[in-house]
């Protein structure tokens, strides 16, 4: 399966399981809601570049946001994370190895917790912009930073779970 | 040119993620009317915020206009101040002034015209009031002032509007005088020393003068009338060489504060003074 069409498959399906499978989870907490889509852009391959994650990450975001209604909130935080994944990912890698063998961001292919911290950082600076975007003021700051840190968690949660439940077979490169 | 594109292809991906991030915004704002008030206070708030400064930079470049609108503001305002306006006092008229006859049937001798202190003076050797009311209101050379507690002094000069009176704090001033008990006349002048005291000369040492004594104008004034109030005896000076006392006078009328005068018009002062100066050829 080609590169192109599986990522395709993703944006779909993404969406598709944020709109109407884990939105219509009533709230956890009074604001806590699942968030899993950011995920694909997490899984966007190593050898995309910059811009063309970025336009990418926007059209994803801007995808959701026409099923949720708040055009530009999501997108917003997509184009946030596309923006510093690529430093995050310099930060964590040596680049000659891993990015030349392996094709995505993966447990397999970074290690456990390299990947865990990766998805970390990002989660958790994706949830920061959309809540501090959606509320515009920190308010009580307590209380902000425990929202974001409760649907960090939620995250998360989500992201190991369907890492082990459709555990992505650590593709290395081929020059194909 | 050419480093503005090499600027932008060094800088490609910070810049696209800024327009995409203000895309998102602006997108954001016209979906949500709490985002568009938002942004717009924002927005608003910084604009203002430097607007602010730059109008209060310009106004700098203002200042010599603006000094000019308000000092030519001020001359307007000043011109129109209800205190420009005041005329001289003509409480009474000339013409009921010179009647011979008053309304009991008496021959009117002196008439009394108000007058506003405009000028005055007292820390001088030689010192003058000016009043604001003159020849056109009435007053003449000669005539006597008095204030509300005491004789003032005498009108020397007049114009139109304005007269110019010369105080008894003055020395060359000269006033009749005499002691209110029994009537003793002498003069009263002034040593230039101090303006709360006059001399009374010419007392003859026969007579009981007391300090606190009462000191009227004498009835032998052509200009004041008799019996106004002059000062109080505040200190008897003994001159063993003369036959006289000499008397400091404490003067009744505080010259300090000044503020309305009466001037006293004498119907009979011009033909007692020509008689007085006339010569006699025998």
């Amino acid at each position: 399966m080609s590169s192109l069409l599986k990522n395709s498959i993703r944006f779909v399906l993404f969406i598709l399981i944020q709109v109407y499978i884990l939105n219509q989870v009533p709230p956890l907490h009074r604001f806590v809601v699942p968030y899993l889509y950011f995920l694909y852009i997490l899984w966007l391959p190593f050898k995309m570049g910059k811009l063309s994650l970025l336009i990418i990450a926007c059209l994803f975001g801007l995808t959701l946001d026409l099923f949720t209604g708040t055009l530009g909130l999501h997108a917003a935080a997509c184009v946030m994370i596309a923006y510093i994944r690529p430093f995050i990912l310099s930060l964590l890698l040596s680049q000659e190895t891993t990015e030349q063998s392996y094709t995505e961001p993966s447990i397999n292919s970074m290690g456990w917790a390299p990947y865990s911290l990766y998805a970390t950082l990002l989660t958790f600076f994706h949830h920061f912009y959309l809540v501090l975007l959606e509320w515009l003021q920190f308010g009580d700051f307590i209380y902000f930073i425990g929202k974001v840190g409760a649907t960090s968690g939620i995250s998360l949660l989500l992201i190991f779970l369907t890492e082990m439940l459709f555990n992505r077979k650590a593709k290395y490169r081929t020059n194909k | 040119m050419k480093n503005i594109f090499l600027f932008i292809q060094q800088y490609i991906n910070l810049i696209s993620f800024l327009i995409l991030q203000l895309l998102c915004i602006v997108l954001l704002s016209s979906t949500s009317k709490t985002h568009e008030t938002y942004f717009a206070n924002a927005s608003n708030g910084i604009t203002g915020y430097f607007n602010g400064y730059y109008s209060n930079f310009r106004s700098y470049f203002a200042l010599k206009e603006t000094n000019r609108k308000l000092a030519a503001e001020n001359t307007r305002l000043r011109n129109a101040l209800s205190t420009n306006f005041t005329s001289p006092n003509t409480a009474i008229l000339v013409k009921t002034d010179t009647t011979l006859k008053d309304s009991v049937g008496r021959y009117r001798k002196f008439s009394y015209l108000p007058a506003e202190v405009i000028g005055n003076s007292y820390a001088l050797q030689n010192n003058y009031l000016m009043l604001e009311r003159g020849s056109d209101q009435g007053i003449k050379k000669g005539m006597a002032v008095i204030g509300p507690s005491g004789i003032v002094g005498v009108v020397v000069e007049t114009s139109n509007n304005i007269s110019k009176v010369m105080s008894l704090l003055h020395r060359n001033s000269k006033v009749s005088a005499m002691l209110k008990k029994d009537n003793t006349a002498g003069s009263i002048e002034w040593d230039g020393a101090d303006p709360s005291l006059l001399i009374l000369r010419n007392i003859s040492k026969s007579t009981k003068v007391l300090k606190g004594d009462t000191v009227l104008t004498s009835t032998y004034s052509a200009n004041f009338p008799s019996h106004l109030m002059v000062g109080t005896v505040a200190a008897i000076i003994v001159d063993p060489a003369t036959n006289y006392y000499t008397l400091k006078i404490k003067t009744a009328t505080n010259f300090f504060t000044l503020q309305q005068v009466d001037v006293i018009s004498n119907s009979r002062y011009q033909e007692q003074v020509q008689l007085e100066n006339s010569n006699t050829n025998q």
